[in-house]
């Protein structure tokens, strides 16, 4: 039996390594700001060019100063490479009301969505946040990050820039 | 044994055959994503601040997720490890293995999960399985759950499971069995003459049941049945129109004898309301929270983090500036409490004379809860119902008052700025967060923090914090004097340098500088140095940690002091 154990977990080791990095993004059904359900898999099926998916939380203030450092930025990003931010916020019931006031005080022109019992950030393996990633038109992960400090979207851009050419 | 054997088995059957194709195939045999996290800490004996050794010196946990989709299947897993557990973390945790295994089928109107899962109902206020891995909190449920979308807009979920309590080399259930329900329906998706109404209407019922065997209890001179079963039934609402939106939940439970309210018969009861308005610029978010007797677990002998059913949100929000967030943070009274909060988030526009060149934003909350307003029954009725509550008015005990103000600004392109204010009255009689002061301490704390870009991908962000506490009359030596309240005053100085996107290093200072006893104005110094890579991460740390409150959503744990390194590891694939 511990044989058998230990071979299942050699093979599936084995078939991580062998695939590579390519993953695609799982279809779960979450609520946008306006309550319509949005099917994750769909809005990058259906969106034009790259998505940023950024996990987030409003008590967690890297994440804010990311979004907010974002929100300058991106303007020119839509206009430069198509991109279009998706901001998943973790919030839980505690604070999942506020979610809305506070996106549009800061007047974010992001899609934002509710995973308030974390299966999306679940299902893309969300340690912590913040955490983004950047999904290309085949709807496979390009680049990922699990941090933000000021500086980071330059990395960001440049990575945005190799998609749009 | 045997049936981790045969999960086991059963996965490397489905993955075996097809880890060889993988590469020819590429992504039509499916995909395997995973995680891992390991937390690694060494521990010296530190008298001062009472930093303990356990008898192993060092503490390890790790967890590691893999997931595999193919289509609509998909199965996943999770490797444990407490060699031994971290301190602060429960103790009872011990050894490796899986301790989270599922396999879920989904179309589009129904889906179907085998063995573990996560799942909430409206606010979780009768049922909320989910996991805090930082607090150690995971209560998921292994069972079956099946998911239902008969119609456009309209969910049915239905499961029976019961509840992960423990972990000895594998996952050790709750003796308790939870049987759910759970309706949502949308009437915009839903009905056709509701297609083109611009107000949006959800509402939703659910229904949960707890069996756990039982016999009698004693009280004073009666013999009292145990319910074996017990229910809990909510109905909710949610509307939104533009910018405005409004949700409300009742609760009930009936048939609860349990360790949290003293075996009383009294019905359990809660509501749930929050309102917003919002706007470009302006968030207005109001709420009410009225719970009494709502606890409800898997286990009605459990008590604090053990095996909850479903879950009762603080009304406080969560700090996260270190003395803010750390000295009195707020948890649910789970007994019973009525509070109500106020927000409001501000944006001067930019460009205007006071917003500046970027825009000046402004945050306030004001946050209040109290005890019930209740009467306490005699003889019998007292023995068996406890109480009665009289309205949902505040009772005479106040728990929390939380006021809270911050403002930021961006000044130019590499320096930021942003204050913060804190005001708490906290009853640490309710919320028992430290043993030095029962009563009401009151607490201003005051933040600055900076953001400055030094050259291109460098950044330094410092943060100085410090927290006042109010002060008593007291007889000292027979004289009546002023003395600091709990551990008095607090400071807080942060330093976290960054080199973009590889590298951050920090320096945390916390210093009890104000402690009515001079012997404890202790420094806690503790320094961390970082290296990110995409999506992996590791960090090292050394130094000192306050024993302290570590909460996560309104559900705190106590962490003792600590001394020595700590080594953390995160990456996801």
């Amino acid at each position: 039996m511990m044989m058998i154990r230990f071979l299942s977990l050699v093979s599936m080791m084995a078939l991580v390594l062998s695939m590579g990095l390519a993953q695609d993004i799982p279809s779960i059904e979450l609520k946008d700001l306006g309550d319509l359900t949005v099917d994750t898999r769909a809005l990058v099926e259906e969106a034009d060019g790259p998505v940023l998916f950024c996990f987030w939380a409003t008590w967690c203030s890297p994440c804010k100063r990311e979004l907010n450092n974002y929100a300058d930025l991106y303007p020119d990003w839509q206009d430069e490479t198509g991109v279009e931010i998706v901001a998943v916020s973790i919030d839980d019931p505690r604070s999942m009301m506020r979610v809305k006031p506070y996106v549009n005080s800061v007047a974010w022109d992001y899609t934002v969505l509710l995973d308030p019992n974390k299966a999306f950030a679940r299902a893309m393996q969300v340690n912590n946040v913040p955490h983004t990633f950047l999904v290309n038109t085949e709807g496979e992960v390009v680049w990922q990050h699990n941090n933000y400090a000021d500086g980071d979207e330059e990395e960001l851009y440049e990575e945005l820039l190799k998609l749009a050419e | 044994m045997m049936r981790r054997t045969l999960f086991a088995a059963a996965l490397a059957a489905i993955l075996l055959p097809l880890s060889g194709k993988a590469q020819e195939d590429g992504p039509n045999i499916g995909q395997v994503t995973g995680n891992v996290q390991m937390l690694f800490q060494t521990y010296q004996e530190d008298s001062l601040i009472g930093a303990q050794v356990p008898p192993s010196k060092t503490g390890f946990n790790a967890f590691g997720n893999l997931i595999y989709t193919r289509g609509d299947f998909s199965a996943g897993m999770r490797y444990e490890s407490y060699l031994d557990p971290i301190l602060g973390y429960p103790g009872r945790f011990r050894g490796s293995g899986i301790g989270y295994r599922y396999a879920n089928y989904a179309k589009e109107n129904f889906e179907v999960t085998i063995g573990n899962f996560y799942e909430q109902f409206g606010s979780g206020l009768v049922l909320r399985a989910y996991e805090e891995r930082q607090l150690g909190i995971d209560n998921a449920l292994d069972g079956f759950r099946l998911i239902l979308r008969p119609v456009q807009g309209m969910t049915l979920k239905g499961l029976v499971g019961k509840q992960r309590f423990d972990f000895d080399s594998r996952l050790i259930n709750s003796p308790g069995i939870v049987r759910a329900f759970d309706g949502e329906i949308n009437l915009n998706d839903a009905f056709e003459r509701w297609a083109a109404v611009g107000t949006r209407v959800t509402v939703g019922a659910s229904f949960v049941s707890r069996f756990q065997a039982g016999s009698t209890i004693s009280k004073d001179t009666l013999v009292l049945q145990l319910p074996q079963n017990v229910g809990s039934w909510g109905y909710r609402a949610q509307i939104q129109k533009g910018g405005f939106q409004l949700m409300g939940e009742y609760v009930r439970k009936i048939n609860d004898p349990n360790a949290d309210n003293g075996f009383i018969y009294k019905d359990g009861e809660g509501i749930l309301v929050n309102a917003g308005w919002s706007t470009k610029g302006l968030g207005i978010n109001v709420g009410f929270k009225g719970v009494d007797n709502m606890q409800f677990r898997s286990d009605r002998n459990l008590q604090l983090f053990d095996l909850p059913v479903n879950y009762i949100p603080a009304i406080t929000k969560q700090h996260t500036y270190n003395l803010a967030a750390t000295l009195y943070p707020y948890a649910t009274v789970v007994q019973g409490e009525v509070g109500w909060s106020a927000e409001v988030f501000y944006t001067i526009p930019k460009k205007s004379k006071l917003g500046g060149k970027y825009g000046t934003k402004i945050s306030f909350q004001y946050a209040t809860a109290s005890s019930l307003d209740t009467t306490n029954l005699a003889g019998i009725d007292g023995l068996v119902n406890g109480y009665t509550r009289n309205s949902w008015k505040a009772g005479s005990e106040l728990y929390i008052r939380d006021i809270n103000f911050d403002i930021s600004r961006k000044f130019s392109k590499g320096f930021k700025a942003k204050y913060a204010y804190f005001h708490f009255d906290f009853n640490t009689l309710a919320t028992p967060v430290t043993t030095d002061y029962k009563g009401i301490v009151n607490a201003d704390v005051h933040v600055v923090e900076t953001q400055i870009r030094i050259k291109k991908g460098h950044s330094l962000r410092t943060e100085v914090q410090a927290l006042f506490t109010g002060t008593d009359l007291k007889e000292v030596n027979g004289e009546l004097k002023e003395v600091k309240q709990d551990k008095g005053d607090w400071a807080t100085v942060l330093a976290e340098y960054s080199v973009s996107p590889h590298w951050f290093f920090s320096v945390l200072d916390q210093y009890n500088f104000g402690n009515p006893n001079p012997d404890q104005r202790v420094h806690y110094l503790y320094g961390t140095v970082g290296r990110i890579e995409g999506a992996h991460r590791l960090s090292i740390g050394y130094g000192k940690r306050r024993e302290g409150i570590f909460c996560i959503g309104g559900v705190c744990r106590a962490v003792p002091a600590s001394n020595g390194f700590e080594i953390t590891f995160t990456s996801s694939f």
